[in-house]
C-alpha cells in the first residue's frame, strides 16, 4: 500500500514530513491567493474588522473540525458533531442560566460532548459498526433530543464574562484566536510528537497491520472518538458566547463545513495522510470563500451549494494527487 | 462460499423474524395503547404515508447492496418536488414537470453514481456533498419560499382512486414488483449482488463495474424524482424543506429489514417490512402526540440496534 512509507522509520519517513510541508505550502498560497483576489475584487475585505471577523470564524470552524481530523486519520468519520454542538450548546446554556454559573456549563458542556464521542466509540469497536453509518445515527438521536428538549424555544442572554470567551478581545486579537493557538499546538504535539499519534496514523494507514504490531486498536479508536465530542463540546460553548443564544439547530449546519475544512486541509478520507494543521488552513480557506461571497453580495443560499462542491473538490484533488505520486 | 450461504432460502427464512416480529410488536403495542390505531382509515393511512418512503427505500436497498450509501436522496427529492411545482406553474403542464422532476433526480444519481465509481470517492462523502450541493439548490430555486397553486391534477396523484384504492398504494405495488423483477430476475440485479459482495471478480469477469454502478445510483435519483412529486402532490406545494431527513428513514427500513452494510447482502421484502415498520411506528408514536423529534431518535436508536444485531449475526 502507498500509505505506509510513513511508518518506515528512516529516510522514508522524513521524505514524508516534508512531503506534508509541500502539501501545506500549496494550501497556505491558495489561501493567500483568495485573499489577494478578495481585496482586488471588494474594498471591505482589507479591514482590520473584516479580517478579524475571518480569524474568528475560522477558530470556530476549527474547533469544530480538530476532533474530527483525528477521527478521519484512523479512516473513520463523524457526521454526528454538528448535533453534538447542537445539542451540547442548549444543555451547556441551560446550566448556565438556572445555575448562573459559566464554569459549570463549560464543564457540562465538554462532559456531554465528550460521552457523546464515548458513545460513537462504544458503536464503533465494541459494537463493530460502520463509523459514518454509527455516527449517522447518533446524528439523528442527538438532534431529535435537541429539538424535543428546547421546544421551540431559544435560550438567549449570558453573563458578560462568559460572552467574553467568544466576542471578546485580547490585546486586539479576539479571544478565540488565542484558543485556536492553543488547541493548534496541543492537537499537533499530540498528532506528530507523541506515541498515540503515531499509533493513530498506522491505524488508518493499515488497521491489520497496526494490530499485529502490538497497538491497542479499539483502545486508540476510542480515544479519538472521545477527543472528536469533546471538542464538539467545546467548541459548543465557544459558539454559545459568540452567539449568546442557544437553539435546537445551531450546529445543523456546521456538520459539512467541518468535513469540508478536514479534506481541504489535505487529510485523507483513506486514513493515515494529514494534519492538524492543515485542518486549520483548510477552516482559513473555507471561511475565506464564504466571507468573500458575502462580501461580493452572494446570497447566502449559495453557501451549502459551494461547501458540498469543495467537499467533493478536495476528495477527488486528494484521489488525483495521491494516484499521480504513485 | 460466505455470501452463498447467507443467501440461502433457509437463512432467508430465519431472517424473517427479526423485522417481522418488530413489526408484529409494535402493532400489537400501539394497537393496545392508542383506540384509534387499528382502524380501517388509519391503517390505510400508514400504507398512503408509507409510499414515499418505500419510494426511496427501494433503490437505497439496491444501493447498500453495493457497499454504498446515498445521502442525498432526501435534498434530491426537495430538490425534485420544487421544480415539478415551478414547471408546472411556468408551463401549466403536469407532465412536462413530471418529465423534469425525475430529469434532476436522474441528473443527481447519475452524478452521484460519477463521483463514486470513476473518481473513487466514498459513496458516504460522495452523496453527502451533492446533499449540500440539491440543498443550495433548493434554497436558490426556490429563493427559501414554497412554491404554492398547484393545479387539481398534481394532487390527484397523491389523493386519487383507481378502484377504490388509492392511487400512492398503487404506485408502491408497482415499484415493488418493479424492483423485484429487477434485483431477482434481471442481469443488473445478479451483478448488484455481486458488486458488494465481490466486486473484483465481477471486474475479472470482465463486466463494466463503473457502468453498473452508476446505473444503480441513477435508479435511485430517478426514484427521488418521483417520491418528489409525490410529495408535492401529498402537501399541495413544494417546500425547500419538505424531504429533510427522509434518506435517514430510507436507510433506517434498509437497516432494519436485514440488509447488510458491509457485505452486499439484500433482501427486498425485507425492505418493504422495514418501510411498514418505521410507518408504523412514526404513526403509532403520532397517535400517542409524541412529538416529531422525539420520533426521529427513536428512528435512531432502531438503526443502531438493527446495525448491532446485524453485526452479531455476521460473526456467528
Amino acid at each position: 500500500m502507498t500509505d505506509t512509507t510513513k511508518i518506515l522509520p528512516g529516510g522514508a519517513r522524513r521524505l514524508h514530513i516534508s512531503a506534508d510541508v509541500l502539501q501545506l505550502s500549496y494550501r497556505l498560497l491558495a489561501a493567500l491567493l483568495i485573499c489577494v483576489l478578495l481585496s482586488l475584487l471588494t474594498d471591505s475585505f482589507l479591514s482590520l474588522n473584516n479580517i478579524l471577523n475571518v480569524l474568528r470564524q475560522a477558530s470556530l470552524m476549527f474547533f469544530v473540525a480538530a476532533g474530527l481530523t483525528l477521527v478521519v486519520l484512523t479512516a473513520g468519520l463523524d457526521l454526528s458533531i454538528g448535533a453534538n454542538v447542537g445539542l451540547t450548546a442548549c444543555l451547556a446554556g441551560t446550566v448556565i442560566h438556572v445555575t448562573g454559573s459559566p464554569t459549570l456549563g463549560v464543564l457540562v458542556g465538554i462532559g456531554v460532548g465528550a460521552a457523546i464521542g464515548l458513545a460513537n466509540g462504544i458503536m464503533v469497536t465494541a459494537l463493530r459498526i460502520p463509523s459514518f453509518i454509527a455516527t449517522y445515527g447518533m446524528l439523528w438521536i442527538l438532534q431529535g433530543v435537541a429539538y424535543w428538549y428546547m421546544a421551540g424555544e431559544t435560550i438567549h442572554g449570558f453573563p458578560p464574562g462568559f460572552r467574553q470567551l467568544g466576542s471578546g478581545y485580547f490585546l486586539g486579537l479576539p479571544i478565540p484566536v488565542y484558543l485556536l493557538v492553543i488547541f493548534l499546538a496541543i492537537g499537533t504535539v499530540l498528532a506528530q510528537r507523541t506515541t498515540w499519534g503515531q499509533e493513530i496514523y498506522a491505524i488508518g494507514a493499515n488497521p491489520v497491520a497496526a494490530r499485529l504490531s502490538g497497538i491497542p486498536v479499539a483502545a486508540r479508536l476510542l480515544l479519538v472518538y472521545t477527543v472528536s465530542g469533546t471538542m464538539a463540546g467545546l467548541a459548543s460553548i465557544i459558539f454559545l458566547a459568540r452567539l449568546n443564544s442557544a437553539e435546537a439547530d445551531i450546529g445543523e449546519s456546521l456538520t459539512l463545513p467541518a468535513i469540508a475544512s478536514v479534506l481541504i486541509g489535505g487529510t485523507s478520507l483513506f486514513g493515515g495522510v494529514g494534519t492538524v494543521f492543515g485542518t486549520f488552513i483548510g477552516a482559513l480557506i473555507l471561511t475565506l470563500v464564504l466571507n468573500g461571497m458575502n462580501l461580493l453580495q452572494i446570497s447566502a443560499s449559495w453557501q451549502p451549494l459551494v461547501t458540498g462542491a469543495i467537499v467533493i473538490l478536495a476528495v477527488w484533488l486528494d484521489r488525483m494527487t495521491r494516484r499521480r505520486a504513485f | 462460499m460466505h455470501e452463498i450461504a447467507l443467501n440461502s432460502p433457509t437463512t432467508r427464512i430465519r431472517r424473517i423474524p427479526g423485522v417481522a416480529v418488530m413489526l408484529v410488536a409494535l402493532v400489537v403495542c400501539f394497537a393496545a395503547t392508542s383506540p384509534g390505531f387499528l382502524t380501517a382509515p388509519n391503517l390505510s393511512n400508514v400504507l398512503v404515508q408509507s409510499t414515499v418512503l418505500l419510494l426511496l427505500a427501494l433503490p437505497m436497498t439496491l444501493i447498500i447492496m453495493t457497499e454504498g450509501l446515498d445521502l442525498s436522496m432526501g435534498a434530491v427529492l426537495t430538490l425534485a418536488s420544487l421544480v415539478v411545482a415551478l414547471v408546472t406553474l411556468a408551463t401549466g403542464s403536469v407532465l412536462l414537470g413530471l418529465l423534469a422532476a425525475c430529469a434532476v433526480g436522474i441528473l443527481f444519481g447519475v452524478a452521484n453514481g460519477w463521483l463514486v465509481a470513476i473518481l473513487g470517492i466514498p459513496p458516504f462523502v460522495a452523496t453527502l456533498g451533492t446533499l449540500g450541493m440539491a440543498q443550495g439548490l433548493s434554497l436558490i430555486v426556490s429563493d427559501g419560499q414554497s412554491v404554492v397553486g398547484m393545479p387539481i391534477a398534481i394532487q390527484k396523484i397523491y389523493s386519487g382512486t383507481v378502484a377504490a384504492v388509492p392511487l400512492p398504494i398503487w404506485m408502491a405495488i408497482v415499484a415493488y414488483v418493479v424492483f423485484y423483477l429487477l434485483l431477482y430476475h434481471t442481469r443488473l440485479g445478479t451483478f448488484v449482488f455481486a458488486l458488494g459482495g465481490n466486486r473484483d471478480a465481477l471486474r475479472f469477469a470482465g463486466i463494466k463495474v463503473e457502468r453498473m454502478l452508476i446505473v444503480v445510483y441513477a435508479i435511485g435519483g430517478a426514484m427521488a424524482g418521483l417520491a418528489g412529486v409525490l410529495m408535492t402532490a401529498r402537501m399541495n406545494a413544494g417546500h425547500p424543506t419538505a424531504g429533510l431527513g427522509l434518506e435517514f428513514d430510507a436507510i433506517a427500513a434498509v437497516a432494519v429489514g436485514g440488509t447488510s452494510f458491509e457485505r452486499g447482502n439484500g433482501w427486498l421484502l425485507g425492505t418493504l417490512l422495514g418501510v411498514l415498520t418505521v410507518g408504523v411506528l412514526r404513526n403509532g408514536l403520532n397517535l400517542l402526540a409524541i412529538p416529531s423529534s422525539v420520533q426521529v431518535s427513536c428512528i435512531g436508536v432502531l438503526v443502531i440496534m438493527a446495525l448491532f444485531f446485524d453485526g452479531l449475526r455476521s460473526r456467528t
